[in-house]
């Protein structure tokens, strides 16, 4: 397992392959579909520092807010593919790291991490729980009036956030090795019948 | 009826549901966690999933955050308002958005804004049907909509897969449905599934084999035996929990069947992820008479 901080260099980036478990501690950032939409239809400059090596995380969590504080009740990735539009930009514009996720993303997204060394990163659908845990404090949040809570920037300082790299700075994504590999099974499978 | 009673326990139902993961659901996936290799990206996942589901019982909160699209079966006698039970299920979601039960999961499709704690057209889903029982009976069922999202239908004869009409047909549509839906439906899943019906009863159907205990056996022995062969061969292609890899890609299969018109032949599948949020209860005399599940 590697321990890595965030925001991440890439000297550290390329060193993360398909397959490996990182726990994650430091900033992430939450961005969902209108944020994304946002990032690149505005190009707000004052992002770029926030972002700079930064981590992206597909999330919307469901936040508390007890007295002064806001407190993280549920926080699991949300589907990334609906980011492949703008993720390849994000990564190009900001200067972004990580991303964390779930269930993958496309080619455009793929091509961006080997050129711009980023990776993604892969954490358990439907995790709310665990990694709401993981959250220790939040530090701020952007744009809540403006786009809901769901959809607004939550910056979100953690410990031991469990995640897989799935996509890495290489080329390699072990979602395609996957999609092929049990491709040629299912191939197999139906030719022998199965009844 | 006495309201307040009545609605206090659609709110229980919902923080039941959204939270505590029914005992079928959570043997199914312990006993996938012995079948992986210690260590494994799988053997962890599984192990996570289960530590997820713990904490989300000790802490009364949503196990995950989409909390989905909550779909009411209600079984009910004459005597009782259909009205009376959708002004009490609608009131009980507000409740259980302020509770942190919910999130608020509702959008407007046309403007995008979300509706917060409020209820709309499609949002819940409610499912009547009046039956000759002088008791009322309620499952509710959490349908998360990354899951949602990968259900597909297959017309027979179907030349993409190469299926058809007959049960090596509805097979191959089943485990190819298994294949795409891989790392999107937050796998180990459950699949439920019809044959026959028109394009609408058909998913409906499959959707409601999913009321069916996860260790039932199938009333009918070549469905039952369908349901095992997918079981197998799914479990063979190796995507494993979230398509990291792993043995252990279904926790299950539920196939019914209806009627259908000769022109027609649908094969229905609709996926379920590990978060499998079903509760029940049956109600009389105003008050409990036993939870489901
Ligand atoms: S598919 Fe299920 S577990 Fe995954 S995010 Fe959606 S509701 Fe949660």
């Amino acid at each position: 397992m590697v321990i890595l901080n965030s925001p991440i260099s890439k000297k550290d980036v390329v060193k993360l392959k398909t397959g490996d478990t990182v726990h994650l501690n430091g900033i992430i950032v939450t961005a969902r579909d209108v944020a994304h939409k946002y990032l690149i239809e505005n190009r707000p400059k004052e992002y770029k520092r926030l972002l700079k090596n930064g981590v992206l995380y597909h999330c919307g969590p469901v936040v508390d807010r007890v007295g002064k504080k806001w407190i993280i009740a549920a926080a699991g990735p949300t589907t990334s593919i609906r980011q492949e539009p703008y993720t390849a930009e994000v990564i190009k514009e900001y200067g972004v790291s990580g991303i964390i996720g779930k269930g993958g993303m496309g080619d455009r997204t793929l091509n961006a991490l080997k050129k711009y060394k980023a990776v993604y990163f892969h954490a358990i659908g439907g995790l709310a729980q665990v990694l709401a845990e993981c959250v220790v404090d939040v530090k701020d949040v952007f744009m809540l009036k403006e786009f809901g809570s769901p959809e607004a920037m939550w910056i979100l300082d953690v410990r031991d956030f469990p995640v897989t790299v799935t996509m890495d700075s290489h080329g390699n994504s072990l979602h395609k090795t996957m999609y092929e590999r049990s491709g040629a099974i299912l191939n197999s499978l139906i030719t022998k019948g199965g009844l | 009826m006495n309201s307040k009673n009545l609605l206090n326990t659609f709110v229980e139902l919902i923080r039941r549901t959204s939270s505590d993961l029914p005992v079928d659901v959570v043997s199914a996936i312990e006993k996938g966690l012995l079948t992986e290799k210690r260590d494994s990206i799988a053997h962890k996942t599984l192990q996570m999933i289960l530590k997820n589901i713990d904490i989300a019982r000790e802490k009364s909160l949503p196990m995950c955050q989409d909390t989905g699209t909550p779909v009411f079966y209600v079984n009910y006698p004459a005597k009782v308002s259909q009205i009376d039970i959708k002004k009490k299920i609608n009131q009980a979601i507000k409740e259980s958005v302020y509770k942190l039960y919910l999130r608020p999961n509702i959008v407007d499709t046309l403007t995008g804004k979300n509706l917060g704690d409020r209820t709309g057209p499609g949002y819940p889903v409610i499912n009547f049907e009046e039956w000759k029982k002088d008791y009322i009976k309620v499952i509710l069922m959490l349908k998360g909509g990354g899951c949602e999202n990968v259900g597909t239908q297959y017309a027979l004869p179907d030349s993409r897969v190469n299926a058809v009409r007959d049960l090596e047909g509805v097979r191959r549509c089943i485990l190819d449905a298994v294949h795409k839906a891989q790392g999107r439906g937050c796998s180990p899943g459950i699949l439920g599934v019809c044959i026959g019906g028109d394009r609408v009863s058909s998913y409906e159907e499959s959707k409601r084999q999913l009321l069916r205990s996860l260790d039932d056996r199938n009333k009918n022995p070549v469905l039952g035996k369908l349901e095992q062969s997918i079981m197998r061969d799914a479990n063979k292609l190796g995507i494993g929990p979230m398509g990291f890899g792993g043995r252990t890609t279904l926790l299950g299969v539920k196939i019914g069947s209806l009627c259908r018109i000769p022109p027609s032949y649908f094969v229905s599948v609709t996926y379920m992820c590990w978060a499998y949020r079903r509760r029940g209860f049956e109600y009389e005399n105003e008050k409990v008479k036993r939870w489901l599940y």
